[in-house]
């Protein structure tokens, strides 16, 4: 048996605001294993980032709270962590990237020297040693020339470079967990390929597991092993990558493929899912899929379904999951 | 589809003149460098390229929302360059513009009816009662409710939004729409529903749209035919199926490449190209040469020319 690197146990973070009490996250639990890339993909305000924020607890706290849940990296409780303990894991053990480099990248201060002030803050390394430390992460995320380019400020790198800096500064203490949130959606598809490619080739190489939040279900078949597809707060599928795509159990799941152009065959109308995302001050009652699904019957309205295991290590919040392929 | 030629451009260019920050040279942006093509009535012509080579404004430029710096463009036999002030008014209704951004091109303070009729009573189409009936119509048409003409903006989702800034395009029955990436700024699930309605406004009102867009996924599924931009030029232009069937210049042939696959089994090794550091110097030479994969040295000393290849397949690159 593998252990899970991460063990995420009804995680449920609520923010209390003056409209009223937004349950962003509801009971979600997945785990990570050592060496793998698990996708968080999901429409706008389903509770991605909020998921992943809450992992390194960095809700921003009033109004945010995670009212429920573990969150066990390798096998301690981050949440009963102190917040000088949680600093020795942010950056050290468990790393974050977000959507747009520029708003995490310094701008007044070369890559370098962020880079070197994220390896010194964990690592007693003296400035030379750690400009050479920076240099390597550089070349390690393909960045030519990085002697010269360390001195760069992040203005003078494209979009694309930045990103780079962005995860070279992330992964330069080596991490065990890496959480990407968005990595490519600012970069053109040429460029997200090349990142997405140079992410999966150093996960490989430093064996380090990712969890990679994306919206996209492309990003996802690049990349992905396994998937989590969240809707309104919660996981409702959940499973390897291939089961997600060829065998889906959800009809949120199948909703979103379906709603995606096909290169091969010219259709002339697409499958899209009809309404839209729930308030989320005003969820409806039982399965919160149910009044845009096309499956749904009377039971779905009354009580929220729980995860049924279609095979093992596939999950579906679905009564009619049997039905759904 | 017929053959009658609606819109038709030739040699646009739109030179922006900017003092760059760190330099004194005067050199200016060409956003826009050339670039012609014609759209057949009820035809759909896609418009793709990455961020910042020039799709939206040429977009703006051929209908003259901004001005152009050279070129023409042809609406219906009409050379729109040298209209001035009311001849120009006058065409207006004809040719309408769907912006990426549902949130920032709708007034905030309009309700929803004095926003999609507004358009009605400038061009003195209708007013009163007439201009009402013509707004609920239109509502029903993009499938918003006609009491949602009482409403004001903020009150609705991305995707109604995006459905309002159709209504007010289409109110005036026009017969061109340029749209910049109207799906964009949406949620995959609501993209899908926008599309299908573009797609049924197109069939059921004859439109012709000029689609812009750098997802390539979403121009095949709409386009006729398609134009691929790049640093202002275009480099090949083709019908959508031939395109993807059988892309001819190198940028293309990446751009598809880099197109994620939505299926696992097949993540094939792609071929890359290089991202480039250098600000392009004022080359004489093809402006894809410095990230082309085939580059040769006649590339560098000489910019090829959009050449058919047969069947309207349009390339500017030397070595094909
Ligand atoms: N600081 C906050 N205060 C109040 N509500 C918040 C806060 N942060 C997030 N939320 C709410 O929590 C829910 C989940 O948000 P989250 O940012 O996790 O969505 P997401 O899945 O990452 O979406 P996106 O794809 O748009 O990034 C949303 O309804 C959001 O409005
Ligand atoms: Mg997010």
């Amino acid at each position: 048996m593998r252990h899970p690197l991460l063990e995420v146990r009804s995680l449920t973070t609520h923010f209390f605001t003056e409209d009223g009490i937004v349950r962003a996250v509801e009971d979600v639990s997945f785990e990570i294993y050592p060496g793998e890339i698990l996708c968080l993909v999901g429409e706008s305000g389903c509770g991605k980032s909020v998921t992943g924020l809450s992992i390194l607890k960095l809700i921003p706290i009033p109004p945010g709270q995670i009212v429920r849940g573990e969150i066990l990296f390798n096998g301690r409780d981050l949440l009963k962590l102190s917040e000088k303990e949680m600093e020795g894991v942010r950056g050290n053990e468990i790393s974050m990237i977000f959507q747009e480099p520029m708003t995490s990248l310094n701008p007044v201060f070369t890559i370098g020297d962020q880079i070197m002030e994220a390896i010194q803050l964990h690592q007693k390394l003296n400035k030379r040693d750690a400009r050479k430390k920076a240099i390597e992460m550089l070349d390690r995320v393909k960045i030519p020339s990085p002697e010269k380019r360390i001195d760069s400020y992040p203005h003078q790198l494209s979009g694309g470079m930045r990103q780079r800096a962005m995860i070279a500064m992330a992964l330069s203490c080596q991490p065990k967990l890496l959480i990407a949130d968005e990595p490519t959606t600012a970069l053109d598809v040429t460029i997200q390929a090349e990142v997405l490619r140079l992410l999966r080739e150093i996960q490989r190489e430093m064996e380090m597991s990712v969890m990679l939040i994306t919206h996209d279900l492309g990003v996802v078949s690049e990349v992905g092993d396994r998937v989590a597809v969240m809707y309104a707060g919660r996981i409702v599928e959940y499973g390897p990558i291939e089961d997600i795509f060829h065998e889906m159990r959800h009809p949120y799941t199948r909703g979103l493929l379906e709603s995606i152009p096909q290169l091969e065959v010219k259709k002339t109308r697409l499958n899209a899912i009809p309404g839209q995302v729930p308030n989320p001050l005003n969820l409806p009652e039982g399965c919160k899929f149910h009044p845009r699904c096309p499956l749904r019957i009377e039971d779905c309205r009354r009580e929220e379904p729980p995860l049924f295991e279609v095979k093992e290590g596939h999950y579906s919040r679905c009564l009619r999951w049997k039905e759904c392929r | 589809m017929g053959s009658e030629i609606l819109v038709q451009v030739q040699d646009l260019k739109k030179y922006f003149f900017k003092e760059r920050l760190f330099s004194t040279e005067k050199e200016p942006i060409r956003a826009v460098d050339g670039i012609s093509f014609s759209i057949r009535k009820g035809e759909t012509l896609g418009l793709v390229g990455e961020s910042g080579c020039g799709k939206t404004t040429a977009g703006k430029a051929i209908l003259r929302l901004i001005e152009p710096t050279s070129g023409q463009v042809f609406f219906k036999g009409k050379d729109l360059m040298s209209l001035r002030g009311e001849e120009l008014r006058k065409l207006r209704p004809f040719m309408q513009f769907i912006f990426q951004d549902p949130y920032e091109s709708l007034n905030p303070r309009m309700r929803v009816g004095e926003i999609v009729g507004e358009g009605l009573e400038i061009h003195g189409v209708a007013r009163g009662k007439e201009k009402r009936e013509r707004v609920e119509e239109v509502l029903e048409q993009v499938g918003l409710h006609p009491q949602d003409a009482f409403r004001y903006p903020h009150e609705f989702s991305g995707g109604q939004r995006q459905r309002i800034g159709i209504a007010r395009a289409i109110a005036l029955r026009p017969e061109l729409i340029v749209a910049d990436e109207p799906v964009s700024a949406l949620d995959v699930s609501i993209q899908a529903q926008i599309l299908n309605l573009l797609m049924d406004l197109r069939d059921r009102l004859g439109l012709t749209y000029l689609f812009i867009s750098h997802d390539l996924r979403i121009v095949k599924h709409i386009s006729d035919r398609i134009a691929v931009m790049y640093l202002g030029k275009i480099v090949e232009m083709a019908s959508s199926e031939v395109l993807f069937r059988q892309p001819l210049h190198p940028y293309t042939q990446l751009l598809l490449q880099a197109i994620p696959r939505l299926d696992p089994a097949k993540r094939e090794e792609k071929i890359f190209f290089k991202e480039t550091f250098l600000s392009l110097e004022k080359e004489r030479g093809c402006l894809f040469a410095p990230r082309c994969p085939h580059f040769k040295e006649r590339c560098a000393r000489e910019a090829p020319f959009l050449v058919d290849h047969g069947d309207e397949h349009w390339v500017a690159c030397h070595f094909v």
